[in-house]
């Protein structure tokens, strides 16, 4: 994978003329392939624009992006089918969960493989084995709508992660968890990290896993500053 | 991969279900509403069918006896029953009118057949019940729809009949069931008038000085004999010996007699072509209406239930799901939903056919049309659905 991501300049105007927002002006980031990162900042400081733009969500209107060795934007996107580049090489845990409502939790999970062309009984033994992990696999053929928030969110984990992607970007996923299942979902990060060499950037205010990281950017008015994080480690 | 359109119906299954029911009733009429055209014109060829004749012999320049009144007179038939290749010809006389039975009125087509000939052309070709004619007054044979029993006493204007024999789909044109009754009796059930006017004319004719002259005895009750009785049939029914042509008959016949020959082909184009061509064209105008009624509900259907699911279908997409996934999604939906309203249909229509009061035909030929042509619709309405999913920007669909 060699470089990770890597963010030069990027910028992102919504609208235009005088109602036109300025949601990132200059996003300067680099996340090395099997490092977490950290990305807070205040509300409405432009964090899931930025995870919009990085996954090929919506389409920023300056700078540079690099996933891996491949220029995915510049000036323009680079590749041409960017549903493949979500499905194939992006984990997105949105800020909600968007389940499907008419899958149950397991296919919820195990649907991102079935997509890449991974047969049915493998694509659910994968879903099965991180939902064991996020401690929600007794829950495994509930209806979406049968699950409490945290729990959803846990689903919406797992399928971030199912396909072992070398991007994985999460959008404050631990909000509705408990502390312990916060650090777990932490943990499970890590581990996918260090074990794939995922890049991942976690958008959080959690004040219990900001600890966790050993970098951390600071986003405000759409500009980003870097700095050291504690790095705690778990156990 | 797992159906994903298969999953939705399963977890909403009794809306589907629902939907497809209240389509497949609108299915259902429209199968019937071709039923009931074919039923037409089967009840056209039965009547054909049932009159045994090859060639019908009627008045010159009419299109009768069914189509049209016809009058030749009922000595003709010797003259053509002489002809080389005429096997059998036959007086028959056709006439819709009121039956009674008891207190109850039935519209029944009242056929003079040749009373003790059975098996001669116009006769009914076989019974369910009871026995042919036999005697040349007050039997008559009855369509079993008409819902007569054998032995009822029946009433054709002033006489009275029993009923000897049933028969089955002996209709008329427009479905009325037949009544089977002596020759003799229907000419002059025909030309029967009520008692009042029967003596209201004779003293008339008594009081006209030309034709009850004082100096010629016997005059008058001639003319009266000749005003009250009724020399006249609708058609001769003609069965052709094999081995010759109806063609080859029909031309001498309506070259040398003076009357009009129309053989089974040209009977039949009669009949479909011209007696119930109007109700026919009325029956497929309705049948248009269904269909562009019906493909009108799919379409709306189809989209409605998309709509419903336009936020999945941008966490489809937001999660890499091919257009041709999520096309193939609502396209099946639109065909299951079109497989439900056929059978559906289906049923409804083969259990409502016999409460119609004439007859409905269901062909298995109409019901693999209909079925293709609600498959056809459901895709195409589809269409429109799958049209506005692809176009929906994921972005939209996640907040921030
Ligand atoms: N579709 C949009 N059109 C116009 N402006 C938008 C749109 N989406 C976001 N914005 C604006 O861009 C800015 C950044 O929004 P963004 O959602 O990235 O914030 P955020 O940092 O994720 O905030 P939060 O912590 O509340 O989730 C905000 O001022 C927001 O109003
Ligand atoms: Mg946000």
């Amino acid at each position: 994978m060699g470089k990770g991501i890597l963010i030069e300049g990027v910028g992102k105007r919504y609208g235009t003329g005088d109602t036109a927002v300025d949601a990132l002006k200059s996003v300067n980031m680099h996340v090395a392939p099997g490092e977490v990162v950290g990305l807070i900042g205040p509300s409405g400081s432009g964090k899931t624009t930025l995870l919009k733009c990085l996954g090929a969500v919506i389409e920023p209107t300056a700078g540079r992006m690099v996933l891996g060795d491949q220029v995915i934007y510049d000036k323009g996107w680079r590749i041409p089918d960017l549903r493949a580049l979500r499905r194939d090489r992006i984990g997105f845990v949105f800020q909600a969960p968007y389940l499907i409502p008419f899958l149950d939790v397991t296919d919820n999970v195990a649907l991102l493989p079935m997509l890449a062309g991974v047969p049915n009984a493998e694509a659910r033994k994968r879903a099965n084995e991180l939902l064991k992990a996020l401690d929600i696999e007794h829950r495994a053929r509930a209806m979406p709508s049968q699950l409490s928030g945290g729990e959803q969110q846990r689903v919406a984990i797992a399928r971030g992660l199912v396909n072992r992607p070398p991007v994985i970007l999460a959008d404050e996923p631990t909000a509705p968890l408990d502390s312990e299942r916060a650090l777990t979902v932490i943990r499970i990060l890590n581990d996918m990290a260090r074990r794939f060499e995922t890049a991942v950037i976690v958008v959080t205010h959690d004040e219990k896993i900001i600890p966790t990281f050993k970098r951390i950017y600071h986003i405000r008015d759409g500009v980003t500053h870097e700095e050291a994080g504690e790095g705690r480690a778990f156990q | 991969m797992i159906s994903l359109a298969g999953r939705d119906i399963l977890n909403a299954w009794g809306k589907f279900v629902f939907t497809g029911i209240g389509l497949g009733l609108l299915i259902g009429v429209t199968l019937t509403m071709a039923g009931v055209y074919r039923g037409m014109v089967d009840d056209g060829k039965a009547l054909l069918d049932n009159s045994g004749a090859d060639l019908w012999v009627v008045q010159q320049d009419t299109l009768g006896p069914y189509a049209e009144s016809s009058s030749i007179n009922d000595d003709l038939y010797r003259s053509i029953l002489a002809m080389p290749g005429v096997a059998e010809a036959a007086n028959v006389t056709y006439l819709t009118m009121q039956v009674r039975q008891g207190r109850r009125d039935v519209r029944a087509m009242v056929v003079g057949v040749v009373a003790g000939s059975p098996g001669k052309p116009g006769w009914p070709p076989y019974l369910v019940a009871g026995r042919q004619i036999t005697r040349s007054h007050y039997e008559a044979v009855a369509d079993i729809a008409a819902g007569f029993r054998l032995g009822e006493r029946i009433q054709v204007r002033r006489n009275h009949y029993t009923v000897v024999g049933l028969t089955r789909r002996m209709v008329s044109s427009s479905g009325d069931p037949m009544v089977f009754i002596p020759l003799k009796d229907a000419q002059e059930a025909q030309f029967l008038k009520d008692n009042d006017a029967v003596l209201q004319q004779r003293r008339r004719t008594a009081e006209n000085p030309s034709l009850n002259r004082p100096g010629v005895p016997g005059l008058l009750d001639a003319v009266i004999a000749s005003q009250s009785n009724n020399p006249y049939v609708n058609a001769v029914l003609v069965r052709i010996r094999p081995g010759y042509s109806a063609e080859e008959i029909a031309r001498p016949i309506r070259r040398w007699q003076r009357l009009t020959a129309y053989t089974r082909s040209q009977m039949e184009e009669i009949l479909i072509g011209k007696l119930i061509a109007t109700s026919s064209k009325q029956i497929g105008m309705f049948l248009v209406i269904l269909a562009i009624v019906s493909a009108a509900i799919v379409a709306f259907i189809i989209y409605t239930l998309t709509m419903d699911k336009i936020r999945e279908i941008a966490v489809l997409k937001l999660i890499g799901t091919r257009n041709r996934t999520i096309a193939a999604m609502i396209m099946q939906q639109a065909i299951a939903l079109g497989v439900i309203g056929f059978v559906v249909g289906k049923i409804t229509a083969t259990f409502a056919a016999p409460l119609f009061p004439k007859y409905v035909l269901l062909m298995p030929l109409d019901t693999v049309a209909g079925f293709f042509a609600v498959l056809m619709i459901c895709v195409l309405a589809s269409l429109i659905a799958i049209r506005m999913a692809l176009k929906v920007d994921p972005a939209e669909a996640i907040g921030g």
